[in-house]
């Protein structure tokens, strides 16, 4: 089932074109890359999507109602973990919930089961400061799970992270996955991490930004352990990279 | 135990030098090259304290109900000025220049006016002391305000927060360091404008004490009353530091580098 749709969407600043007529999908569960290189509008179709910025032409559905330009129905993550130094894990995660009007306390209920889950049990209490890197980077996605009405839109969310604590995250995050159904567009210019965590690939090239190349990764995402190291791997990385440099 | 080490490092040394100025003071006036009627020696200063100490109290207290009440005041309508002007631009750029001005007026200057106006009262007092607080706490909050990561912001409104939301949970926590670093000058601020205020009429208070002292030419109680005032305005500003510690425990728990705003 299509759960995100993006339609036709194009968008200029001050009548410099920045996106040019691109259409994306996604299905309930997927995971799909939206591969660029700087400055090829991947954040502009971000905010475009979130609804914070409205497109010149195009639009964008989330389970087939129209959402174009209208905030509150998708969230994001940023490479910035964007946890606000002054609330608790618990509090800070159950954010969007108390934005939405429930009570704290209601709010604190409903996001407490997730905490091991996300492997984030005892941290409730802690300030963020008080966690490293990577475990702020989970209770960030935890607070995008939990207002993402089954899609997220996450925008290189590791890419701050030492090489290590990134292979951790993307291991980690494959098994949370595995988990939860969440739709993810996954904005990032990592070829490795595109093709370890993706079900699909696009090619956002060009100014404007135009969708032209569209990769299908045919090994399942459950079987990816290692992955990085096979020469399928290599090969999906050599066709990326050259549809790149065209 | 290198930190504790370096802490009792921070306070031996401005101690000592504490002392050394004292001892420096001793000496001049001990040796007679300054007559100690201009220049009384610390005993005599400690023991003017102590024999005019229930006197001192009861204008102390005074002053510190006059600075507390305009530091009050000032606060609230610093905190009203600021989130005005923070949502509306057009009057931050009306009022801002206009409230730097007012920053370069003395306020030795202004506190006759303020009698002529108000009368012998309190209310010239705490006026003073509203206008002298008003502006560190003012500007303060408004830098406050702005230093939040407008990505914060985006994100608060993709989740469809309104502008309330947005700023109860992201604009003013983030101006709390800025608030207090601004408090605790205006705080030192306050008792000086309450003493200043009184110099120029007045039944009672630390300020009318001191003209008195003056023209009595009693300058061992002129430095007694000095020194009352810098006690003041240290535990004023000592008061403020714990009000900090108190409202944002979120620092308390961060790893030392990691620590924003003035202490």
């Amino acid at each position: 089932m299509e759960v995100l749709k993006a339609e036709h969407i194009s968008k200029s600043f001050d009548s410099k074109p920045v996106l040019q007529d691109v259409s994306l999908r996604l299905e309930e569960g997927e995971l799909v890359s939206l591969l660029g290189l700087s400055g090829s509008g991947k954040s502009t179709l971000l905010n475009i999507i979130s609804g914070l910025v409205p497109p010149d032409r195009g639009r964008v559905f989330l389970g087939g109602e129209e959402i174009t330009g209208r905030p509150g129905h998708i969230s994001y993550m940023l490479q910035k973990d964007l946890l606000l130094e002054h609330k608790r894990v618990i509090d800070n995660v159950s954010l969007p919930l108390v934005i939405r009007g429930m009570k704290k306390e209601e709010a604190r209920a409903q996001a407490d089961p997730y905490f091991e889950q996300f492997g984030l049990s005892g941290t409730q209490g802690l300030y963020p400061s008080q966690l490293s890197g990577g475990m702020r980077q989970r209770a960030a996605l935890l607070r995008t799970y939990l207002c993402s009405h089954g899609v997220a839109l996450l925008d290189e969310p590791f890419s701050a992270l030492d090489m290590i604590t990134k292979g951790q995250m993307h291991e980690w995050y494959l098994s949370v996955m595995r988990r939860i159904r969440l739709a993810t567009l996954l904005i990032t210019h990592d070829v490795d991490e595109a093709i370890l965590l993706s079900d699909r690939i696009c090619l956002l090239t060009g100014t404007p930004g135009e969708i032209r190349h569209e990769i299908r990764i045919e090994v399942p995402r459950g079987e990816r352990q290692g992955f990085e190291l096979t020469p399928a791997f290599l090969g999906y990385k050599q066709r990326i990279l050259n549809m790149l440099k065209e | 135990m290198k930190k504790r080490s370096e802490s009792i490092r921070d306070k031996l040394l401005p101690a000592g030098a504490f002392c050394l100025i004292l001892l420096i003071w001793w000496g001049i006036s001990a040796a007679g090259w300054i007559p100690e009627y201009m220049l009384p020696s610390p005993p005599d200063v400690v023991g003017a304290f102590i024999r005019d100490f229930p006197n001192l109290m009861r204008h102390a207290w005074v002053s510190v109900e006059e600075a507390l009440t305009g530091l009050v005041i000032g606060t609230l309508l610093a905190f009203a000025l600021a989130c005005a002007m923070d949502r509306f631009l057009n009057l931050e750029r009306a009022v801002l220049p206009l409230l730097v001005v007012t920053q370069t007026i003395p306020t030795i200057a202004i506190a006759p006016l303020l009698v002529l106006w108000m009368g012998f009262g309190v209310a010239p007092k705490i006026a003073l002391v509203v206008i002298t607080t008003f502006f560190p706490i003012a500007v303060g909050l408004l830098d406050g305000f702005k230093s939040a990561d407008p990505d914060a912001v985006a994100l608060l409104r993709s989740m469809n927060a309104t502008r309330l939301q947005i700023f109860r949970h992201v604009k003013f926590p983030a101006a709390l360091p800025y608030f207090f670093s601004g408090l605790k000058i205006s705080a030192s601020y306050a008792v000086v404008g309450a003493v200043i205020s009184e110099w120029l009429g007045g039944f009672e208070g630390l300020g009318v004490y001191m003209t008195r002292v003056r023209k009595a030419y009693a300058f061992d109680r002129m430095f007694a009353v000095i020194i009352l005032v810098v006690i003041v305005s240290l535990l004023l500003m000592r008061l403020v530091n714990l009000l900090r510690a108190l409202s944002m425990p979120w620092l308390r728990k961060a790893p030392e580098p990691k620590r924003k705003g003035v202490t």
